[in-house]
């Protein structure tokens, strides 16, 4: 082997290694601070670890079905979020809610859990990763496929949901 | 027409995503063609000067 | 076998010869793809069960992004490629490719924003997804600060080189943000083990944009860094010039991109 070719042998050898240990330094690292990486804590997460009394933290998972009760002032709304487990925390909130609250659909909020109630000062709609026309969205709870309240399911996933009609707008 | 334009209330939203976009994109398009035509007649004078000057193709 | 291609469009001219051949395929399929895409995105496909009209905001968002994240992976396999083969047009499209890069990663950001404030209730949290893709506009102005930072250009390039490897380990931690912790951004809708969980009628103009964003990198990419030859030539024939003519080599070289004469 010439040394030319040796020469490029080393340098590629020593980017690979290179990017080898730093992949797994960054691994070691992002494990390491995992929990500033959060940006939310489940309902089984803080069952799991309850957090200090006056401790803010920001609360995920989905709104429960049927739990959404707007309150007498008009401007107050008690919900509840789960996250599919066994544990679930109440949460109460003074203020607008986004426009993509509802029952079923992924919330994150930000507060101060009191009594085992959550006092949310921050409401923040997520939004799941299925989209899809209305038309489709309705064919798939006619169709049984998907319950109100409930996350909704892709729109591919299932063949019954082909949806052959022309886009509309 | 109008609900076009209204993007059912969110037209605050909607047409400025696709304003910046094309102000990013024609930023880059256009600067990219500009850079292009002044490496052009740059090159194609300084060859000139260097045939008439003598000096050959030497340079790549 | 893959090192002889490389050594093939390594050489200045040859490179010019296959960018020429490509470049007007590039601009002609932007312009297909992206006027298909755009009409059906604007004009011809539904509006979202649950987001609405801000549905066509994923149209200019989502392929700003996939480029945001595609622009630094050529940035980094153009310097490993620069750094173990020593190809000099390889240290080029680095370079070219940061400017493209970092615009669409700026375009992702605000268009996302601009989605963000209706439909999650703000423009702006610090969640992994949002806050990685910010560093990413760090590292692309960090590659083009470095590049430029020194007296020396070949120590430019080197450290420009290393920012652009050890950047790129951003790009996976990006792309798995969503699934490794929990963010406020939703899930991969497209590049999903389990297949696309967006209806075809929306799948397929977000396709085609992605499309056009490709191709029109690919044109903006060719023509600069052709460009950047010629500038490279023009440059070594005045000193040439400058120098038969008696004059000092630092006469004027680097007014030259601004039509001095030499």
């Amino acid at each position: 082997m010439s040394k030319a070719k040796l020469k490029k042998k080393r340098r590629l050898y020593a980017v690979l290694i290179g990017m080898g240990l730093l992949g797994v330094a960054t691994a070691l690292v992002l494990t390491a601070i995992e929990d500033t990486l959060v940006f939310f804590r489940t309902p089984t997460d803080i069952a799991a670890e309850t957090p200090a009394p006056d401790q803010r933290l920001r609360l995920g998972g989905l709104v429960a079905k049927d739990s959404v009760e707007p309150q007498e002032d008009g401007i107050t709304t008690r919900f509840v979020i789960e996250d599919g487990g066994p544990h679930v925390v109440a949460v109460t909130y003074t203020g607008v809610l986004p426009d993509l609250f509802r029952e079923g659909q992924g919330v994150v909020t930000e507060g101060v859990l009191i009594n085992g109630v959550f006092r949310a000062d921050e409401v923040l709609a997520k939004h799941d990763e299925n989209y899809m026309p209305k038309e489709v969205a309705d064919a798939l709870k006619e169709q049984g496929v998907w319950q109100e309240g409930e996350p909704a399911p892709s729109p591919n996933a299932l063949p019954s949901a082909s949806y052959g009609g022309k886009a509309t707008q | 027409m109008n609900a076009f334009f209204d993007m059912g209330g969110y037209a605050a939203f909607v047409w400025p995503s696709y304003a910046v976009t094309a102000v990013g994109l024609v930023f880059l398009i256009a600067t990219t063609l500009l850079r292009q035509r002044r490496a052009r007649t740059t090159l194609a004078r300084l060859e000139a000067e260097r045939d008439a000057a003598g000096l050959g193709h030497g340079q790549r | 076998m893959s090192t002889n291609v490389f050594h093939r469009y390594a050489n200045p001219t040859k490179f010019i010869g296959l960018a020429s051949a490509i470049i007007p395929f590039a601009w002609g399929l932007t312009i297909l793809l992206g006027g298909y895409g755009l009409y059906l995105g604007l004009f011809n496909s539904p509006a979202d069960y649950q987001q609405g009209e801000t549905v066509r905001i994923m149209y200019v968002h989502v392929p700003a992004a996939w480029m945001a994240l595609g622009c630094y992976t050529t940035m980094a396999i153009a310097s490993a490629i620069a750094i173990i083969w020593k190809h000099a047009v390889a240290d080029l499209i680095a370079e070219e490719t940061a400017v493209i890069g970092a615009t669409f990663t700026v375009l992702c950001l605000v268009t996302g924003s601009l989605w963000g404030q209706p439909m999650w209730g703000t423009w702006w949290v610090w969640d992994a997804r949002l806050t990685s893709m910010l560093v990413l506009l760090f590292l692309y102005l960090g590659f083009m600060a470095l590049k430029n930072a020194f007296d020396d250009p070949q120590r430019g390039t080197q450290a420009a080189r290393l920012i652009a490897l050890v950047g790129w380990i951003n790009v996976p931690i990006i792309k798995y943000s969503v699934e490794w912790w929990n963010t406020l951004h939703q899930p991969a809708a497209v590049a999903r083990l389990d297949g696309p969980t967006i209806h075809p009628d929306m799948l397929t103009p977000l396709l085609l944009m992605g499309g056009a964003y490709m191709t029109l990198f690919t044109a903006l990419l060719l023509v600069r860094v052709r460009s950047h030859i010629m500038e490279r030539r023009a440059r070594s024939i005045a000193l040439a010039l400058a120098e038969a003519r008696g004059a000092g080599p630092d006469e004027d070289p680097a007014g030259l991109r601004d039509g001095a004469t030499p």
